[in-house]
């Protein structure tokens, strides 16, 4: 065995510069080369007790393919890691490390933990690049299911699934498989192109994506048992986008963060003569702090805006988006305006032509200075506004980053199929079993928006479930 | 892939399609929509149902050349496929209960209309409707409209056919001679919809307009669909997509929907025109 590489430092993460990667749409990290892999890996003492595996939603066996790395073994660290994690490659880019997996590494507690995320994106990467292999299924077993929506929790599912034996149909509502994978994070964090790899790996594996169905509509669940399927996965997503209910939401140029992204990413709005409009260039806010505002942002600015801001009522400590986002963010020339609040968007009204064709576009965007006050049930010190604080932040675009409230398509025509208060669908934490009996659910259909690794952590802990559900019924 | 059915010229600018979706076809219900993609790297635009058989899996569409897209999917033929067709979506038009009805069609608003006008009919409702054009050229479905009504006012803009003005004028002329109906339901341009709900509101009629703004999905998500309804002195935002597409026609804020129905005017425009140089150049 190779002597361990005791540096305090992870191997840095190669990057596009800042000044340049603010004006492309490719991806922001070019990942590891195979010298800094080994050399990163060696970084791995190989703990016995393995506090890591317990950071990772879905059980990567962390030092099982990080030994493999060491041998030089990239394809045989990619079994490791497929042999749990049914979408490597996108993990390896979107998961927050830093407080999963690399929170519980040994050599965190002096010094940086290992990249464990980017090596899991080299090995992945690596798969792509010199190998078709197909992760291996156990004999059909004849039984099928049915998986609603082609996201995170969906795909995961799916895969565990198709590697049990099972039959998996899963049903996308857009043209498009990958749900959120494909419409809400951007080009330059997750290469669409990643996406449709991991998608055609689960088709290798026998899975079947059936594209423009939605669930609630064009067939209901209750269609889905009589067609067949013993059992149904909901991994619909997110749903409708929350509004601030200030003024002046509805004047042209404000978006949604769901349709900001969705313009840009699904409909490719981002290409030089796009058939699908989006306001490119000019002003924008974004209000919002989590990575979804993160991304509208960093959209904008590669769309071609000449000042992007973030506004955010707390302060920068509780900004909920990823550290390395943020900094990203800051380092392309993000402004961030914290501790404010927008109370009111402005619009163009000319009082003497009502035909006058810039009339109802955004002007700007009225905030309020706010300050931290006392902490409220969750610890959080709820911010106040500033008495006499205003003023008016010079934009034309506004982004509203600020959560989503469930999609009500499949609640409203599922009969018996319990929801929350907020429309989120009721499930037992440790499997996803719903109210309704063989139907599971899993990912912000659940939980509200969250992040792509709970999704997959749910996706997994379902699949699981509908396994035994199914077997017990046969017993 | 869905294949065109048949294809049928309505007027120079509007066209009709017959598209092979069994699924769509089995749950569609008048006021209901469709999104499609005409190929692969077109955009997704919504249409509403005109017309659908269960048997024959077929859904129809009506749709007015207007931009890029719809110059594309003009430009396919009976045989050919288009890229990607889903729905239905939205809530359909509310029919159960109602005995007298007045539908109230503009332009290609009609090819809604005609569907709900038909399913009143069949259910023994005593159907009224108004169909408004531009000019005679622009007309359509006038014989199926008169086989679904029990009473027909064909309107032109400039008089070329039927009767001269707007939708507005009969409706007037019923009410002021007493003609009362369990409801208005109105398809149509915004600012028509706009005018019909005035024109109606002073007899307390209730009034139910068809709301297509500008959308992505089509599914709930992305919340481009909003429009605002004042109800009780209250703005509400609601989604034409998912909550829609029919709503209050009292409620509607029909200046807002209509400012942001423009939003993209000129992007339009300028494709639409590309749409038409492209095939130009084809053909030549």
């Amino acid at each position: 065995m190779t002597k361990p590489n005791m540096s305090l430092k992870k191997n840095p993460m190669p990057s596009q510069e800042p000044q340049v990667r603010a004006h492309n749409f490719n991806e922001v990290a070019t990942g590891y080369t195979e010298e800094t892999a080994l050399d990163e890996a060696l970084r791995c003492l190989s703990c016995k007790n393995m506090p890591c595996v317990s950071g990772c939603p879905v059980n990567i066996h962390i030092p099982e393919f990080i030994a493999k790395i060491k041998e030089g073994d990239f394809e045989g660290a990619y079994r490791v890691i497929s042999k749990t994690s049914s979408l490597p490659a996108v993990c390896g880019r979107v998961c927050p490390q830093e407080t999963q997996c690399e929170s519980k590494c040994v050599r965190g507690i002096k010094g940086e933990p290992v990249g464990i995320g980017r090596l899991e994106r080299f090995v992945a990467d690596w798969h792509n690049a010199h190998s078709g292999e197909v992760p291996e299924t156990a004999p059909s077993n004849g039984h099928r299911v049915a998986v609603v929506g082609s996201g995170p929790s969906g795909l995961t599912c799916a895969g565990d699934l198709a590697k049990k034996g099972y039959k998996v149909t899963v049903f996308e509502a857009l043209h498009t498989a990958g749900g959120v994978l494909v419409y809400g994070i951007p080009e330059f964090r997750l290469p669409k192109a990643i996406v449709q790899k991991e998608v055609d790996t689960l088709s290798a594996m026998g899975v079947d994506v059936e594209t423009n169905i939605v669930i609630g509509k064009t067939l209901t669940i209750d269609e889905l048992f009589e067609q067949g399927y013993e059992a149904v996965f909901v991994g619909s997503g997110a749903g409708l986008p929350n509004f601030m209910g200030i003024p002046g939401e509805s004047y042209k140029g404000v978006y949604s963060a769901n349709e900001f992204l969705t313009r840009s990413n699904l409909m490719k709005a981002y290409e030089s003569d796009p058939v699908t409009p989006i306001m490119k260039g000019g002003r924008v806010a974004v209000v919002g702090g989590g990575n979804v505002a993160m991304d509208a942002a960093r959209t904008a600015l590669r769309l071609g805006a000449e000042k992007v801001y973030i506004v955010y009522r707390r302060s920068l400590e509780e900004l909920p988006a990823r550290r390395e986002e943020v900094e990203h963010a800051m380092e392309e020339g993000i402004e961030f305006k914290l501790l404010n609040n927008p109370i009111e968007i402005l619009g163009y009204q000319n009082p003497d032509d009502r035909r006058d064709p810039k009339n109802g576009f955004v002007t700007g965007m009225k905030c309020i200075r706010m300050e931290l006050g006392e902490p409220d049930e969750k610890g959080r010190r709820r911010p106040v506004p500033v008495p006499g604080s205003e003023f008016t932040l010079d934009v034309d675009t506004v982004v509203i980053a600020i959560g989503t409230s469930p999609n009500p398509l499949i609640k409203s025509t599922t009969k018996g199929l319990e929801v929350n208060r907020k429309g989120g669908i009721v499930v037992e934490e440790a499997t996803g079993a719903t109210s309704r009996e063989g139907v599971y659910a899993g990912g912000d259909a659940v939980t509200g928006a969250a992040t792509v690794i709970s999704a997959m952590g749910a996706g997994k802990a379902a699949a699981a479930a509908i396994d035994e559900y199914i077997k017990g019924k046969e017993a | 892939m869905y294949r065109i059915v048949q294809k049928k010229i309505l007027n120079p600018t509007v066209t009709l399609m017959e598209i092979e979706a069994p699924l769509v076809a089995k749950k569609a219900e008048p006021g209901q929509f469709i999104i499609l993609r005409v190929d692969e790297t077109g955009e997704r635009i919504p249409l509403t149902i005109a017309d659908f058989d269960r048997e024959k899996g077929t859904v129809t569409i009506i749709f007015q050349i207007v931009g890029g897209t719809t110059e594309r999917l003009n430009h396919k033929e009976a045989g050919d496929f288009i890229q990607d067709f889903v729905g239905p979506l939205g809530v359909a038009t509310h029919t159960e209960g109602l005995k007298k009805v007045c539908i109230v069609g503009g332009g290609v608003g009609c090819a809604i209309a005609l569907p709900i006008a038909k399913k009143l009919h069949q259910q023994g409702c005593a159907v009224t409707s108004v169909i408004g054009f531009r000019s005679k050229d622009l007309l359509i479905l006038e014989d199926e409209f008169r086989a679904a009504s029990d009473k027909l006012y064909v309107m032109t803009d400039d008089g070329s056919y039927g009767r001269h003005g707007n939708v507005c004028v009969p409706l007037e002329e019923m009410f002021a001679e007493g003609e009362t109906f369990d409801q208005v339901i109105t398809i149509g341009p915004l600012i028509m919809m706009k005018f019909v709900v005035a024109a109606v509101k002073p007899t307390g009629i209730p009034c139910v307009v068809s709301m297509n703004p500008i959308m992505i999905d089509g599914t709930g998500m992305c919340g481009g669909c909003r429009l605002t309804l004042n109800r009780d002195g209250e703005k509400i935002t609601k989604f034409a997509c998912v909550d829609g597409p029919d709503f209050n026609g009292y409620e509607v804020d029909f200046d807002e929907a209509m400012s942001r129905g423009a939003m993209y005017r000129d992007f339009e425009r300028h494709a639409h025109e590309e749409a038409c140089n492209l095939f130009h150049k084809e053909v030549k």
